[in-house]
């Protein structure tokens, strides 16, 4: 198909059901009926999946870990450790 | 010794053992009774008395030294600890932390005051680690990490020596610091060390770092840069998770345990200070 913009060829590409055409030219993007909404609640599933806070603003060590953002909820010596010496 | 450390405080009201270790801490009505540990240096714990004694707003002030049965015992007001339920309902006041250590770090240390007792720590957590029982596979990463360990940085500023989520308490509205027996001339990072070791291990939630090191750079604490903090705290930091990780293997292994979560979290930060050391070398 012809871009409606820049009338250049529009390239069709699959991602995970979405049906996108791109415009080989301006690189301007095509959705079919109801794949912006698709596309949205994809997007949404993935940030529930994925949240991570932000990068600590003052950065981090070489050898640091990784963070499981369960803090509240272990129930092991890592609580007592905060008040032991 | 329980009811001759609550008779020191001269107070009515019940009594409550706070403490049980290698010093026994009582409280009785509004006033904390601890006797220290037999071997306490009398000098070097009345001038760390006499540093709290003159940190208003910073540190509790003592009530008094005597003597019982050979033991050193210090009074003290009680304040109100922060306890684990703060934690869970994360109320922790990170923030207070973090401004109460940088009023701290802007003092120099009075003279005649012993160095801080915040890196003698950790020789001794290696020494237990040893002692433990402690399969050889489990703490062949903590010595490892602890062979590549840098040399320990003096400082001339006031430093607390053995800060943690407990040495903080509540008294008449505002927080303070308490516990002065490490207080001393050091590295003034090595306060903020056990957070940050906590933190590298992944078991601090990086937001409550986060709140405690802007607090403290904010209140204009002087043992880190702004810019880069972790320069002046990766060594602290390094040789806290040493520490860490032998004292919780030693105590799962003396309970008959193997390490918990938190434990393994800390064995395997050793594990990556190994190999960032020999990335770096």
């Amino acid at each position: 198909m012809e871009c409606p913009k820049c009338r250049g060829r529009m390239r069709t590409f699959d991602r995970n059901g979405v049906h996108i055409e791109q415009c080989d030219n301006c690189r301007g993007i095509f959705l079919d009926y109801g794949e912006l909404e698709t596309l949205t609640r994809m997007e949404s599933q993935w940030a529930q999946q994925h949240y991570a806070p932000p990068p600590p603003a003052h950065g981090g060590p070489a050898w640091g870990g990784h963070h499981g953002g369960h803090y509240g909820h272990r129930r092991n010596s890592w609580v007592g450790m905060l008040f032991s010496s | 010794m329980i009811e001759e450390l609550a008779r020191l405080a001269r107070r009515d009201g019940p009594v409550t053992v706070l403490k049980q270790t290698r010093v026994l801490v009582v409280r009785a009505g509004d006033v904390v009774v601890k006797a220290h540990p037999p071997d306490t240096d009398e000098h070097a714990l009345r001038a760390r008395l006499d540093a709290a004694a003159n940190l208003p707003g910073v540190m509790l002030p003592p009530l008094g030294l005597q003597r019982l049965d050979g033991r050193l015992v210090t009074i003290w007001p009680a304040g109100e600890p922060l306890t684990m339920a703060d934690v869970d309902a994360g109320t922790t006041p990170w923030e207070e932390g973090g401004r109460l250590l940088a009023l701290l770090h802007a003092r120099r240390a009075p003279a005649g005051l012993p160095p801080a007792g915040g890196p003698s720590r950790l020789p001794r957590a290696m020494a237990d680690l040893a002692a433990a029982g402690v399969p050889d596979q489990v703490a062949a990463p903590i010595r490892a990490a602890y062979a590549t360990l840098p040399q320990v940085r003096e400082g001339g500023a006031l430093t607390h020596g053995d800060w943690h989520l407990g040495q903080i308490v509540r008294h008449d509205g505002a927080w303070l610091l308490i516990d002065p027996d490490d207080l001393g001339p050091g590295d003034p990072a090595w306060d903020l060390a056990r957070p940050a070791a906590w933190y590298a291990a992944g078991l601090l939630d990086p937001r409550d770092w986060e709140r405690f090191l802007t607090a403290y750079l904010a209140a204009g604490g002087t043992a880190v840069s702004a810019g880069d903090p972790w320069r002046e705290l990766d060594g602290p930091a390094r040789a806290l998770t040493v520490q860490l990780a032998a004292t919780a293997v030693a105590t799962a292994a003396r309970a008959g345990e193997p390490p918990d979560d938190a434990a393994e979290a800390l064995v395997s930060a050793c594990v990556r200070i190994v190999a960032a050391t020999e990335a770096e070398t």
